[in-house]
């Protein structure tokens, strides 16, 4: 179990590349497969939130998700690590279905971390403790193990300074970039982000970004909902559209911004880049 | 054969403070411990669990406590059962106390934001941990100020058990009333005593109100 601890690295290495400009690797979409959503449909009740939705996530990948408020962005990620459950379609995260037991769930769950738009600190821990918390009650670290790989993911996230700190006396871009490393101390092989610097202020955004396109650089699969289009660019391997609780149009980068192909992508498009 | 009201007197219903603070220990012990399970039951994703506890709610809370205390009291020498009156008013102020130290505790387990939920659960605490280590910890901080102020209702609601022949103040003072026939005086004195019991509860709850702030329900 504690192996999987041991590295800086999340079994994969050729994001060691020393260009950091050229984050667009060769393909990945032919590795492993780490996500696989066929046919997903995900109801509130009566509403309609995520309809047929098919998504397939390859080791490695970088996954943008944009698209208008209310289109099910952030249900269709909370479906994977099983915030939301769908009600039919299917989910795999890393060969595991999503939503059959609750014993896969706790795996799941496990192997995917989670950034959120409002931080979701536990604001009576230290950022340490919030740091150390899921590894020493999950994985079972002994409390200097968890605290040694913890102040590695702080430093990598640059606050190392603050572990003692509470999250409330963080400014905004730190308590992020906290909350980064809390989900990283579990050692995950995928991370979702839902909107990760939404709520910053704008001085702040950049650290949250180069933190995020850091992690990237190593490797780390991760699907990001942002409006961020300059992250997208640089980063993403695939940009997701979604409207309506459908992926309307998906594409490398280069193409999605400057052909998109459906008049929705291109109207959404013209909203965000134009303001 | 009127006995005068004498420092003998006042003796006795002091010392019956002390069956008066050890109901409300038991009962606050038994309620807290019940009402734990409530609010647990309350919050939980299972409808027919979060229906059972929300009925279990209405029935104490819609109905008078000294009706529950007469149920358990008659209700055990009903089923052929010899149940001491200090025993009885215990388990009908326990039941009674779990339901509003559920309803209250729920109310703050509640007001822990959505997010610290998500968050503990994206990594993959169980229910277990993330009650003990997360909610509970911050809904503890809303929770004492209404819980201290349920403990003086309590304590006052304690007097009930007079009526079922439990001796404790209130019981004690009527035992002294028979004797002296001195109402306004005896009761009087009972009276304040349960005053100096309570007084510094609610001071205390409400100094703790101010110091953790309102609670939002
Ligand atoms: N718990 C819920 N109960 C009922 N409806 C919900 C719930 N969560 C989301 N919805 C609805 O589902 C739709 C999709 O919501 P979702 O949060 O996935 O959108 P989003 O694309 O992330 O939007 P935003 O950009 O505003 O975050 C919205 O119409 C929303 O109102
Ligand atoms: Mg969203």
């Amino acid at each position: 179990m504690n192996t999987a601890h041991e590295g800086q690295g999340h079994g994969h290495s050729e994001g060691q590349s020393p260009n950091l400009g050229a984050v667009a690797a060769p393909s990945k979409q032919s590795g492993p497969v780490m996500i696989r959503m066929e046919a997903v449909e995900k109801h509130y009740g009566t509403y309609h939130a995520l309809k047929n939705v098919n998504l397939t996530v390859s080791l490695g990948e970088r996954i943008v998700i944009c698209g208008p408020s209310g289109s099910g962005k952030s249900t269709l990620i909370r479906c994977i690590n099983a915030l939301e459950h769908h009600q039919s379609g299917r989910i795999e995260v890393d060969g595991v279905e999503v939503g059959t037991s609750s014993k896969n769930l706790d795996k799941v769950r496990a192997e995917v971390g989670m950034v959120f738009q409002s931080f979701n600190l536990f604001p009576h821990l230290t950022v340490l403790q919030n740091c150390t918390l899921a590894p020493r009650k999950v994985r079972g670290l002994a409390p200097k193990e968890a605290e040694a790989i913890a102040m590695r993911y702080l430093e990598r996230v640059r606050i190392p300074e603050q572990a003692n700190k509470y999250p409330g006396q963080l400014s905004g871009g730190q308590q992020q970039r906290v909350a980064i490393a809390r989900a990283l101390c579990m050692s995950p092989k995928i991370m979702l982000f839902d909107e990760p610097t939404s709520a910053l202020d704008p001085e702040m955004v950049k650290e949250v970004l180069d933190t995020m396109t850091s992690l990237a650089q190593d490797g780390m699969t991760m699907i990001c909902v942002t409006h961020e289009m300059g992250f997208a660019r640089q980063v993403a391997d695939r940009v997701i559209f979604m409207d309506k609780g459908e992926i309307v149009e998906e594409g490398a980068p280069e193409d999605f911004f400057a052909h998109p192909k459906s008049e929705r992508t291109r109207t959404f498009l013209g909203q965000i880049l134009h303001h | 054969m009127i006995r005068q009201f004498t420092s003998a007197e006042l003796l006795f219903l002091i010392s019956s403070v002390r069956w008066t603070l050890l109901l409300s220990a038991i009962a606050f012990v038994g309620g807290a411990t019940g009402g734990l399970l409530v609010a647990f039951a309350r919050t939980s994703t299972w409808p027919w669990l979060r229906a059972t506890a929300a009925g279990y709610i209405q029935i104490f809370q819609g109905t008078p406590l000294l009706m529950q205390l007469f149920l358990v009291f008659f209700g055990a020498t009903f089923l052929g059962l010899n149940i001491d009156p200090l025993a009885a008013a215990a388990i009908g102020l326990t039941l009674n106390g779990a339901a509003f130290l559920g309803e209250i505790w729920r109310g703050c387990i509640q007001a822990i934001p959505k997010g610290q939920w998500e968050a503990s659960t994206a990594l993959g605490l169980h229910y277990f941990t993330r009650m003990k280590d997360i909610i509970l910890p911050q809904a503890a901080k809303i929770a004492v100020a209404p819980t201290v102020g349920f403990l003086v209702l309590l304590v006052k609601s304690t007097s009930l058990a007079s009526i079922i022949g439990f001796v404790e103040l209130t019981r004690a003072g009527q035992i002294v009333n028979n004797a002296t026939f001195r109402p306004f005086l005896v009761f009087g004195v009972v009276a304040v005593i349960y005053f100096i019991l309570c007084w510094p509860l609610s001071l205390y709850s409400r100094h703790l109100e101010k110091k953790f702030g309102t609670v939002s329900r």
